[in-house]
């Protein structure tokens, strides 16, 4: 039972990383990012491209990556998604041609590893040994994973809620009419924000790098699962984020060891149907009009 | 915008008769116009990058070096016309109809995998062109042969891979080397539910206690619950149906909880270059689906050859790589002896006459082999084929495997 507990503690941990990044992307910058997960896995093969040809540590090389990522997904927000943002009417509008943009998107981000890297699985050892915590056997890396889950989601939550530019993102997350009447420079919060999401997601790659085998062709999975959990928690809602991933990650764990492995994705959907039924914004999420 | 399109494709026409007129003008057998679909996007990617395509790439290159395949008393080289059936059966289908209809290629070569090659089989059945189907272990493939005579299934069915299992430990356990504790895990899809439900009869009808038996879902991102139960019940041999990403995953959860086994034998991704590199030492004693006769000159060359051609110097699977590369070999050899392009008379010699490949002579029976490698094992960093026992170049295996050690 505790094992269970801890080890979908690891898993929730994972996920609601996986989907922090999405949560900002989709809920401020309103961009339905479908490129999520090829950004994931292109983090991945990155920190598996330091590690195995420069020997750097994948904590060491989010140094590099995590700014990288920043800058690369600020130009993408920039120069390829301002023009949509521009036209767009409505956010529903804005929405829509999000998604058929970032669909797009995946195909080059996808196209470029797969010539790069060939379709191959890819796959590294790091910090793959074993750690006893309250008497159970636990692999290194995924509690590192957790660790560094628990403190960026914490800053995150921290900085969205304690600082200024953290309040003027949750203004334009709100209503971004409204947050241009208090002098919020809307677009250069938008393409921070968006620009912050790729940077999470970019360090949620690496980290999952170091236990998850890996292909070009593995991002949907990782965009899917975000999704799950950002509507999930609440669009745009850094806790919420943090609950349903937890909330997901043990209720798999508990099924597996105590029901049935076949069934967590069972328990999965049925958990996500039910929120959606009581609350159809999501955990935290404030039903808008 | 009629107008913009047509004097597109006029300059279009004229790039293309520019630089295909020379092809075009040539005499009509002056290449040999072979065509594939394979995934080169989706699910099935991985697969297809390990195990098919550079041994297409590698054979291709080889014959053309060599000037080409020998057509009555002259070469023609091989011109390659391919697709991405973006692991997608319906798009393979129409990738093989476009293939036929519209390329005109005079051979298919199969897509990867069982799914992919159970699709496109009814086509290139009606349209006459011999499918070597490499990956594709199918229980059903005796059947199918019988209905495609044009079909051939070099990999063999589930059962008889399970059964050669099973026979393995019913023989370990007479020699008294293990108990009869099996804890089995299996992914909830094609391969793993043919392989489980073959494997619990075997192991039922030889009296093995099933201490274990489930199974997860595809993309199951973590195992640990799994491993953890299966570590609690000590069993003596563990068994897992798994695909590539849950077979390192497996392994890498076992070494951390410390299940040791006596017998530790994971699926598909076991043969993969990249079990080795991501284990190293750990791989000692685990074992596998597939296998090879690893002391073999011919494989130790069709090795070296595939090393030096393929991308960033990758090795082959030790399990299907070989079969694929053999499988080329004897379409080679079959076209080579009838000496034109005359698809049934292929076909004909394909079911009848008698190969020399990487794998050795083969002869088929019934349009399949008469013997595969079942269960490998990795001993001193290669993984050598250990059952069925009868097979040439077969290692004795090592059990019980040595522990895990730290990496």
């Amino acid at each position: 039972m505790t094992n269970a507990i801890l080890t979908g503690l690891m898993l929730g941990g994972m996920y609601a990383l996986i989907a922090m990044g999405l949560t900002l992307q989709y809920g401020v910058a309103r961009i339905m990012n479908l490129s999520y997960g090829e950004f994931l896995i292109a983090a991945a093969f990155t920190a598996h491209w330091l590690f195995t040809g420069w020997a750097l540590s994948p904590f060491v090389g989010m140094a590099f990556v995590v700014p990288a990522a920043f800058a690369v997904n600020f130009a993408v927000y920039k120069l390829l998604l301002t023009p949509l943002v521009r036209r767009a009417r409505t956010r529903d509008a804005l929405e829509v041609d999000s998604i058929l943009a970032t669909f797009g998107l995946t195909f080059i981000v996808q196209g470029s590893m797969q010539s790069m890297f060939g379709g191959a699985y890819y796959s590294y050892s790091y910090l793959a040994f074993p750690v006893q915590v309250l008497g159970e056997t636990l692999s290194a890396n995924r509690l590192a994973a957790l660790g560094i889950t628990v403190v960026l989601g914490l800053a995150l939550y921290l900085a969205l809620t304690r600082t200024r530019a953290g309040t003027a993102i949750r203004a334009v997350a709100v209503d971004p009419a409204a947050a241009q009447l208090v002098a919020i420079n809307v677009e250069r919060t938008s393409a921070l924000t968006f620009a912050l999401g790729g940077a999470l997601v970019a360090a949620a790659g690496v980290l999952v790098s170091t236990f998850l085998t890996f292909s070009a062709s593995s991002g949907v999975v990782f965009t899917m699962k975000a999704l799950i959990i950002v509507v999930m928690g609440g669009v745009g809602n850094i806790l919420g984020c943090l609950i349903a991933g937890l909330l997901l990650g043990v209720s798999e764990a508990l099924v597996a060891s105590l029901v049935d492995p076949g069934l967590t994705l069972a328990v999965n959907f049925a958990l996500f149907l039910a929120v959606l039924l009581v609350k159809p914004a999501g955990l935290f999420g404030r039903a808008t009009r | 915008m009629g107008t913009t399109i047509t004097r597109r494709m006029a300059l279009l026409a004229s790039v293309c008769a520019a630089t295909f007129g020379l092809v075009a003008t040539a005499h009509a057998q002056a290449s040999l116009k072979i065509g594939y679909a394979i995934s080169r996007t989706g699910p099935n990617t991985g697969g297809a990058a390990v195990t098919t395509l550079p041994n297409y790439e590698l054979w291709v290159k080889e014959v053309n070096a060599a000037g080409g395949i020998k057509l009555g008393d002259k070469r023609v080289p091989i011109e390659i016309v391919q697709y991405d059936d973006r692991s997608n059966a319906e798009e393979a289908v129409r990738a093989i109809e476009r293939l036929v209809n519209q390329d005109k290629v005079d051979f298919i070569l199969p897509p990867w995998g069982t799914g992919l090659n159970l699709a496109v089989g009814p086509t290139l059945n009606r349209e006459g062109y011999p499918h070597l189907a490499a990956t594709a272990v199918t229980d059903r493939a005796p059947e199918l042969a019988k209905r495609w005579p044009n079909s051939f299934w070099l990999l063999g069915t589930s059962a008889d891979a399970a059964k050669t299992l099973v026979d393995l430990l019913v023989k370990l356990r007479d020699d008294k080397a293990i108990g009869d504790t099996v804890a089995m895990v299996s992914i909830a899809d094609g391969f793993g539910i043919d392989l489980s439900s073959a494997g619990r009869k075997a192991l039922t009808d030889a009296k093995f206690k099933l201490a274990y038996d489930k199974s997860y879902p595809i993309g199951t991102q973590d195992l640990a619950p799994i491993i953890n139960e299966v570590k609690a019940l000590n069993p003596d041999v563990f068994i897992a149906f798994s695909y590539p990403p849950d077979t390192l995953a497996l392994t890498e959860q076992s070494r951390i909880a410390g299940l040791n086994p006596k017998v530790f034998y994971t699926g598909v991704g076991t043969a993969f270059p990249l079990y080795r590199q991501r284990f190293g030492k750990n791989t000692e004693g685990v074992m596998g689906i597939g296998g090879w006769s690893g002391d073999s000159p011919a494989i130790k060359d069709y090795l070296a050859r595939h090393k030096a051609s393929a991308a960033n110097g990758a090795e082959p699977d030790r399990w299907a790589s070989a079969v694929t590369y053999a499988s080329l070999q004897m379409l080679q050899q079959a076209i080579e002896k009838v000496g034109k392009v005359d698809r049934a008379a292929v076909i004909k010699e394909l079911q009848t006459g008698t190969f020399d490949t990487v794998i050795g002579k083969v002869k088929l029976e019934n349009n399949m082999p008469t013997r595969y490698w079942w269960v490998g094992q990795w001993q001193d960093g290669e993984f050598y084929g250990v059952a069925p026992a009868a097979n040439e170049g077969a290692r004795k295996a090592v059990v019980p495997k040595p522990a895990w050690v730290a990496q």
